[in-house]
């Protein structure tokens, strides 16, 4: 710590940490552009100048940088010095020298940095009287939109596009006061990171283009603390909703998750809820029926012999509900076996408390990574920017030896160039983190497993050079010999691991011990059961036709007679349903998810869904009470910590999930933590065309959060912080002012519950002996799954703007196996029963073939491969 | 020995020297004896020369030498850059000395780079300069053949590659630090200080960047040694210096004289006076980013101390003299417009600020000038102060229009006042 003076008051401060940064967290306003706390600082906007004294008895002092001076011990500065003060308002008067003052019509007005900034200096009357420079914008592709004549020339966009996520394609043109942030010309933004340009822009150059098509002010959103639902690392988001539709998804800062930034699959992946896909009314056989006909008929058909069929993309409340209903023995996890194997191979990895699970933000201070099987930018991509991250580790230690302070940013990168510390990547296919790895090895998935076994000696000599090391590994090549290969480098190396699974709840579902959907698809198919005469099945937000070959799910549905399925989207197990239930997604419902970290984090209900749509828990408990003789095993609970309570109670594995959020009786002040910011309005009107009277909001009696404005003015808990906002801070840099210390932690600590934790016990995990060696075929190919953050994911892919960029299904081989099927790029061919075009890839090994875009395959499998 | 050794060698309107020519004028025994030195030798002698960077800010150019890590344990590759972007408005001193005795330039940049321990050296050449930069790789070739570049130099042990790199053509490539960032093929934006070049430089590399006149002098200096070359100043800069003169003179050129040659010597003795009609009215010593001076400065020695001491800088000692038959405010537009052109767009004091001043001035000249135009082009001024922006490109730019409104207000006010521009026809 050092102890810095400002207005003549002495304060501690960070002594690692630079004025401004200083400042911010001491909770002073002083306006900034070109600093972010994930950027460091470059001193290019001029926008932070305080006024340095050298002592006590300097009265004159010198304008600094507060950005670019350090906080040291004895600093002495003024910010309300009135050349301080004249200076930064004339700083700001020259950022909106151009500025087109649209406010009005800018997706930015009322939550922009700069309106908040400029407001904050006092400049208020624009003397420039000559003309503005025009741009031309660009068409960045369906998730962000460009408009720079709003553009300040502050760099964060390209600070963070390219030094920060390793975009290529995003860059600074031209010079003086006609900078052009943009591409070499129109096209789709590749980074999969692009979206943060929206939260990166202090204004609005870069915005929502999927927020445009259904455009609302911050002001008059309804939030909630979320957890984003497209893959497993269980991003912290804050969706936002207006008039029963969501309109956009912005980043939920958690330190320990993921910190500033999402990827494009989780913030745009929020369109499927408003799909013209969603099932919106109970139906019965096709037929639209009531809500409380629909309950009549579950309980109707629930009363029959019930096989439940859980979900890794469903909360595990819901999937507890349906557990309870259908009784433990006949709740089946809903995935395949192999996958199943799987998950309970790594979740006993992480039980067994041997390895330390790592969270993102340690995979961003890792400083030594090995990474087994998975293309991580497609499967976890939020964890493939901490990966960037980690790489700048092991040089960022010569940095500090130069004495360059850590948050100087652009001296930092000079001194360390290109310099990366060591990344290793062992996997089937190409990836995009190839460009930044030490070394890569293109294998098949045995091989890989084989290869982590007996890491090369020059990987374990850089492993053990580093302080802290990491193994990645994962589902997504599904291969076991991988994860027992991967736990068993990570034990020998020390290193930490982080597991990546599929979706939001693979973990926290694995942990509830039910069979795989193999155990039920082979239950109704063996005479014992049907004799046991199995009548119903209950499909919990499940396509079974993603999780098994279609004419097992089709024999299976065939079989049982009574299918019951709830769900969002139509698909093609909805279209088999005698009784379809509209379920609530994850904005329209309450619940839990435990992320690949093992961190269980509680999402809420941004609003309450439309008509009949409900949660699925809801929905598996009528509020009924149930005739006495019924099938059913329990009487409804009171509300969802009740439901909480009783799965705990009947699995204690899961008792650490009740503190992931504060519960529904909890009040500030006496008082509920409001969805809605203060200024949100027309609450009377909004529906005034239906109802002239003045609607009661909805109660919620399943979290102390209030669907209204009003509410409880103090900073919630980190689980219950809907939206960030602060006085004169409209903008999502506001989360410094929830933030001890700036760039740190949120006050009170972040969001979720880590269910495990490194006990330095557990016995030395068997490996089991290493898989032969593959051995590429004569006539037939090993046939792996390819991923896609666009597309491989179930929900986001009706998302309407991640729709457009999903690539279509394809088959990969590389040029010399292409060639002995004597065949071309766009060829079609089969395997598997499938019919896709080829597309050459020369990073895949011999006899290995990559498949895009098919789900319900058992992959990998061997399949000759025909040409058509 | 000579008194004018930049230049000895230099014949108007004839080819330069070829090595053997160079060599039978003396030339590379100032490397020759650096060879024989210990780096820390040759630093010492250049720091005893009281050398001072001719690039335009006059830093000692042994001690910035001195902030290089020497030894087993310093970092490599280090680099040697030779700045030739001379690109400040009225400077064409540079050009001289490459297009005219390339071997020169070539040898001090060998001799700076043993004195570094460089691995690589570059000379990094104003895009425009196409003449110095044929006549500098010819030189360099030659130099490699007759053993003073490349592998194991004159038997001595050392090694050196040299490189001519021409610039894209800005002017901030003329920064030392927007170099860098050049060279190494990335925006010409300035780097913050600290880490300094010799510590982080080029690639991240310990790294000096001299200018073409600086280098010059170094042969010299090993040559004749450090007193020869400080008594060869008048003042207590040592060495001679390249002064030039344009504008509405008699005979617009260059000279090489000694350092510390006062202002009216340089512009009535060697550049001939004004030309016949043609009244005096101030002068920017020493290219576009300096103050003006004006007819009460005219006998102040033109060196690095005693031109700051009249409020203005030497620069690069290359001075536009401002007669009575050209605007003032037309000059300083002129001069505005070019560096809010070159302003690389990086910090908004510079990039903001230049163009409203340019903006202003051209609304004056052309008649739409309005009361607050003067007050606040001061302002901006002020605002693009030292310390105030990031690089010294906006105090550079500031510089001719603080004091253009100081010494020629009246000229401002009449343009406002006028609605005209009364050197216009």
């Amino acid at each position: 710590m050092a102890n810095i003076w400002v207005e003549g008051k002495t304060y501690a401060a960070n002594g690692e940490q630079n004025l401004l940064h200083a400042c911010l967290s001491l909770g002073f306003d002083l306006p900034y552009f070109c600093w972010h706390p994930a950027l460091g600082s470059v001193g290019a906007c001029r926008q932070c100048a305080v006024k340095q004294f050298k002592d006590e008895k300097d009265t004159h002092g010198k304008l600094v940088m507060a950005c670019m001076t350090p906080a040291s011990e004895g600093a002495r500065i003024s910010i309300a010095d009135p050349e301080a003060v004249e200076f930064r308002k004339a700083i700001v008067e020259g950022l909106m020298q151009n500025h087109p003052h649209d406010c009005p019509v800018c997706d930015e007005g009322g939550e922009c940095h700069l309106q908040d900034m400029t407001l904050m200096t006092g400049h208020d009357y624009r003397a420039y009287r000559f003309e503005k420079r025009t741009f031309r914008n660009q068409y960045l592709g369906p998730l962000v939109n460009h408009e720079m004549n709003r553009c300040i020339q502050c760099y964060r966009c390209v600070r963070y596009y390219s030094d920060y996520a390793g975009g290529k394609d995003l860059n600074a043109f031209a010079m003086r006061d006609i900078v052009y942030f943009g591409r070499d010309r129109d096209g789709v933004l590749e980074s999969e990171f692009s979206g943060n340009l929206v939260e990166i822009c202090p204004t609005g150059v870069f915005t929502d283009a999927t927020l445009k098509r259904h455009y609302t002010r911050k002001w008059d959103l309804q939030f909630a603390p979320s957890v984003c639902a497209h893959c497993g690392l269980g991003c912290n988001i804050s969706p936002a909703e207006r008039y029963d539709s969501l309109r956009r998804v912005v980043n939920r800062f958690n330190y320990e998750v993921n910190g500033y930034f999402l990827c494009d699959r989780g913030r745009y992946g929020y369109e499927f809820v408003n799909s013209p896909q969603r099932i919106t009314a109970p139906t019965r056989r096709g037929e639209s029926i009531s809500t409380a006909e629909a309950e009549s008929q579950l309980e109707l058909l629930a009363n029959g012999r019930v096989l439940g069929i859980g979900s890794p993309r469903a909360s595990l409340e819901s999937n507890f509900a349906l557990r309870r209903l259908v009784g433990a023995e006949r709740f089946f996890a809903g995935i395949s076996q192999t996958e199943h194997a799987l998950l309970a191979r790594m979740r006993d990895i992480l039980q067994s408390g041997r390895l330390r699970s790592a969270s993102l933000r340690d995979v961003e201070r890792s400083d030594a990574v090995l990474i087994l099987g998975e293309d991580v930018p497609n499967t976890a991509p939020r964890m493939a920017l901490s990966v960037r991250q980690a790489v700048r580790q092991q040089p960022l230690e010569a940095a500090e030896a130069l004495k360059i302070p850590l948050w100087l940013d652009q001296g930092v990168r000079h001194a360390l160039q290109d310099r990366r510390g060591p990344l290793y990547i062992a996997t089937p296919v190409a990836t995009r983190l190839d460009e930044i790895a030490t070394e890569t090895f293109r294998l098949a998935p045995d091989d890989i497993a084989r290869f982590a076994l007996d890491l090369p000696e020059r990987i374990v000599q850089a492993m053990h050079g580093a302080k802290r090391r990491l193994v990645i590994a994962g589902s997504s090549l599904a291969g076991e010999s991988i994860v027992r290969a991967a736990a068993r480098a990570a034990e020998s190396l020390h290193a930490d691991i982080a597991f990546i699974m599929p979706e939001p709840n693979s973990l926290g579902l694995s942990m509830m011990g039910a069979d795989s959907l193999d155990a039920a698809l082979e239950a109704v198919g063996d005479d014992a059961v049907r004799n046991d005469a199995i009548d119903t099945v209950i499909v919990l937000e499940n396509d079974l036709y993603r999780r098994a070959p279609r004419e097992r799910v089709d024999r299976f549905l065939g079989a049982v007679g009574n299918v019951i399925v709830l769900d969002h989207l139509a698909n093609e197990t909805t279209a088999k349903a005698n009784l379809l239930l509209p379920a609530a997604t994850f904005a329209e419902s309450d619940g839990t998810f435990i992320s690949s970290e093992g961190r269980a984090q509680r999402f809420f209900q941004v609003y309450v869904a439309p008509g009949a749509i409900q949660e699925s828990w809801r929905w598996l408990d009528p509020a009924e009470p149930r005739p006495s003789g019924s099938g059913l095993q329990k009487p409804g609970f009171e509300n969802l910590d009740d439901l909480i309570g009783e799965l705990i109670t009947s699995m204690p594995v899961f008792a650490p999930i009740r503190a992931a959020a504060p519960p529904a009786g909890f009040r500030m002040n006496g008082a509920r933590i409001p969805r809605e910011p203060d200024r949100f309005s027309g609450r009377t009107a909004m529906f005034a065309q239906i109802s002239v009277h003045d609607p009661a909001p909805p109660e919620d009696r399943d979290s102390p959060l209030a669907f209204s404005m009003e509410g409880a003015t103090k900073q919630p808990p980190a689980p219950l912080i809907p939206f960030f906002w602060a006085p004169n801070w409209n903008s999502i840099q506001s989360v410094n002012k929830f933030q001890d210390e700036v760039g740190e932690g949120l006050r009170g600590g972040s969001s979720g519950v880590r269910m495990f934790e490194r006990n330095g016990q557990g016995a030395e995990r068997d490996a089991g002996a290493p898989p032969p060696p593959f051995e590429p075929r004569e006539n037939e190919w090993l046939i792996v799954p390819i991923h896609h953050i666009f597309g491989s994911e179930e929900l986001s892919r009706h998302a309407q703007a991640l729709a457009e960029l999903a690539p279509a299904p394809f088959l990969a081989l590389n040029q010399d196996d292409a060639a002995r099927l004597h065949s071309q790029a766009g060829d079609v061919l089969e395997a598997l029963g499938v019919r896709v075009p080829l597309r050459i890839d020369a990073s895949l090994p011999r006899g290995v073939a990559g498949l895009l875009g098919v789900p319900g395959l058992p992959l990998p499998a061997w399949s000759e491969i025909a040409r058509l | 020995m000579t008194e004018t050794p930049l230049t000895k060698n230099i014949r108007p309107g004839a080819p330069p020297f070829d090595i053997g020519d160079y060599e039978r004028a003396g030339g590379y025994e100032g490397l020759r004896k650096a060879l024989t030195m210990t780096p820390q030798q040759v630093i010492a002698e250049v720091k005893a020369s009281n050398l001072r960077g001719r690039g335009g800010a006059g830093f000692p150019t042994g001690l910035k030498w001195s902030f290089v890590p020497l030894g087993k344990d310093a970092p490599h590759p280090k680099y040697l850059i030779c700045n030739a972007d001379e690109m400040e408005p009225g400077t064409f001193k540079d050009r001289l000395l490459m297009e005219a005795d390339p071997h020169q330039l070539v040898e001090g940049v060998a001799i700076a780079s043993y004195a570094i321990e460089a691995d690589v050296a570059f000379i990094f050449v104003r895009g425009e300069y196409i003449l110095s930069g044929e006549r500098l790789t010819r030189a360099i070739a030659e130099a490699y053949e007759h053993r003073y570049l490349g592998r194991d130099i004159l038997g001595s042990g050392y090694s050196l590659e040299m490189y001519v790199h021409m610039s894209a053509g800005r002017y901030m490539c003329g920064d030392e630090t927007g170099l860098l960032n050049a060279l190494e093929g990335k925006r010409a934006n300035p780097r913050w200080k600290p880490p300094f070049p010799p510590v982080v430089g080029l690639f991240g590399k310990p790294t000096i960047v001299n200018n073409v006149e600086t280098l010059c002098c170094v042969p010299h200096i090993l040559s004749h040694g450090a007193n020869w070359f400080r008594d060869l100043s008048r003042t207590g800069d040592g060495g001679t210096k390249l002064y030039g003169a344009s504008g509405k003179v008699k005979r617009p050129g260059l000279w090489e004289l000694p350092m510390g040659t006062p202002i009216r010597e340089i512009l009535y003795e060697y550049a001939g006076g004004m030309r016949d009609g043609v009244e005096f009215r101030g002068l920017l010593p020493g290219g576009a980013s300096t103050d003006f001076l004006t007819i009460e400065h005219l006998d102040v020695p033109m060196d690095f101390t005693e031109v700051q001491k009249a409020g203005s800088r030497m620069g690069t000692g290359t001075m536009i003299v401002l007669d009575d038959k050209t605007c003032p405010v037309g000059m300083t537009w002129n001069l505005t417009q070019f560096f809010a052109r070159e302003s690389c767009g990086w910090c908004v004091p510079c990039w903001s600020g230049l163009a409203w001043c340019e903006r202003i001035l051209r609304a004056m000249e052309e008649g739409h000038g309005e009361s607050g135009d003067i007050e606040k082009l001061e302002f901006h001024a002020k605002m693009m102060g030292p310390g105030n922006t990031f690089c010294a490109l906006a105090p550079g730019a500031a510089e001719p229009l603080q004091s253009a409104i100081k010494y020629f207000r009246e000229d401002f006010e009449s343009h406002i006042r006028d609605k005209h521009c009364a050197w216009r026809t």
